[in-house]
């Protein structure tokens, strides 16, 4: 079976208000797969247990492994990683998990990547693959946020795509925007799509990832513009969770 | 093992009460509302071209119209059901067929099945899984059509098993002699899927 084991956490960076990526030293990582996740569990002290599944945000190939976790205030998971749990603290987890939702560099497709909130996450992986790789394949990000605050990896995004390295990164906000904000300003559209995705004739390799409403939303409107459902491949979260 | 004994520094967690925490299996939890988890988009089906098939491993396949399947008898059943992904969401209701009744009159040497999909989803289950009362091919859900993303129009349900055996917008079965692994078996998900054997993954 994929084992159990203990990574120590070595830093916390908070990401937004609600969003913390934790920085973890493994000392058996197997290594994954850029989209893969790993399953954390909590045990209490009278041996009470909770489990949930967070994606993987670091690449294959960096040094600390990395989760990025939204705190939902009514989770019973999310609120211990963002909020008690300290650095040297251990966390128990297992992994890699997960063989479809997940990209290789070798791919050399254009990349379509399309992220609602923390569904950032498993693409975030992609991307700093990607900026690692010798032959690198275009890449579009499609990331839309509430606010501008709740853009996760921000500034890091900004710095990958300044690398003049083929990836562009379009951001939409649904709900505020702050002022001079240059990106779009409402939820993913047709027109928004058909600005940014590849022309159907290339081909792409798409990853969705999101809050169910959002993913149907948006693979539907790939499906639109003639994109080959086996394009597309998505992960979802409902409202629940963490 | 080296995480044995391990506690997790100041987690207490939130409890479940005694009655619901028999019914849920290891490492899950219980969920009210009813998350959706799909590896595609979700397709949309044509009712006037849809049917259901049971073939393979059988002298004379059967089919059925959207109108057939529904003129055939239907149960109405109150499950419990549990995702790999760690929900579980107790007493839910479904309308549907039992696959006894569609595979009533079928003599087969088969002893496995691959329930297949729009949208080329599989997965596969043994005969013995989704006979004798444990699966059903289901059209409704608590009342209501089956929204599309929930599997609609048709989704298989095999409530004894972890939720992605329940494969949405079935079209069918195929009956084998030997074992074909589906689309998550083959991704890295355990070949039968028992979530009180907490089967999620290869070798657990």
């Amino acid at each position: 079976m994929i084992k159990w084991q203990l990574g120590t956490l070595a830093e916390l960076k908070p990401e937004t208000p609600r969003v913390s990526s934790l920085y973890l030293d493994v000392p058996e990582w197997p290594g994954h797969l850029a989209g893969q996740h790993v399953d954390v569990r909590l045990t209490a002290e009278d041996g009470y247990q909770a489990e949930r599944s967070y994606s993987i945000a670091s690449a294959p190939e960096d040094r600390r492994l990395a989760l990025t976790v939204e705190r939902l205030d009514d989770g019973e998971v999310s609120p211990y990683l963002v909020g008690e749990l300290r650095v040297g603290d251990k966390l128990e987890f297992r992994g890699p998990i997960g063989g479809f939702f997940v990209w290789q560099g070798q791919d050399e497709r254009p990349l379509l990547l399309v992220a609602g909130g923390s569904g950032i996450v498993p693409l975030m992986s992609m991307l700093r693959h990607r900026a690692s790789a010798s032959r690198k394949p275009p890449a579009r990000l499609l990331y839309s946020s509430r606010k501008f605050e709740d853009i996760i990896y921000a500034q890091k995004l900004a710095r990958l795509a300044a690398a003049g390295d083929g990836l562009s990164v379009h951001h939409t906000l649904t709900r505020e925007k702050p002022s001079g904000w240059t990106g779009y300003t409402r939820r993913i559209d047709a027109a928004m799509v058909k600005d940014v995705a590849w022309p159907k004739d290339t081909t792409p390799a798409v990853f969705v990832c999101g809050p169910t409403s959002f993913v149907e939303a948006a693979a539907q409107l790939l499906v639109a513009m003639d994109y080959d459902p086996r394009w597309i491949k998505t992960e979802r979260f409902g409202a629940t969770g963490g | 093992m080296p995480a044995m004994g391990f506690i997790s520094r100041g987690f207490r967690g939130r409890r479940r009460d005694v009655a619901s925490s028999a019914r849920v299996p290891p490492g899950q939890y219980v969920v009210t509302d009813f998350p959706v988890l799909s590896a595609g988009p979700t397709p949309r089906v044509n009712l006037d071209q849809w049917s259901f098939s049971i073939e393979g491993e059988i002298d004379e396949p059967k089919r059925w119209t959207w109108k057939e399947f529904q003129a055939l008898p239907s149960e109405t059943v109150t499950k419990d059901i549990h995702c790999v992904t760690k929900w579980s969401k107790l007493d839910t209701t479904w309308k549907g067929v039992s696959v006894d009744t569609l595979m009533g009159g079928v003599e087969t040497a088969a002893e496995f099945s691959t329930v297949f999909s729009d949208g080329g989803y599989t997965t596969n289950l043994t005969l013995d899984d989704i006979t004798g009362n444990k699966a059903w091919v289901a059209y409704e859900f608590d009342g209501q059509p089956l929204d599309p993303e929930h599997g609609g129009p048709v989704r298989f349900l095999v409530p004894h098993l972890y939720f992605w055996k329940s494969a949405k917008w079935v079209r069918g079965i195929r009956l084998q002699k030997e074992e074909h692994p589906g689309f998550w078996e083959t991704n890295g998900y355990h070949i039968r899927g028992d979530p009180w054997q907490e089967q999620r993954y290869w070798g657990d």
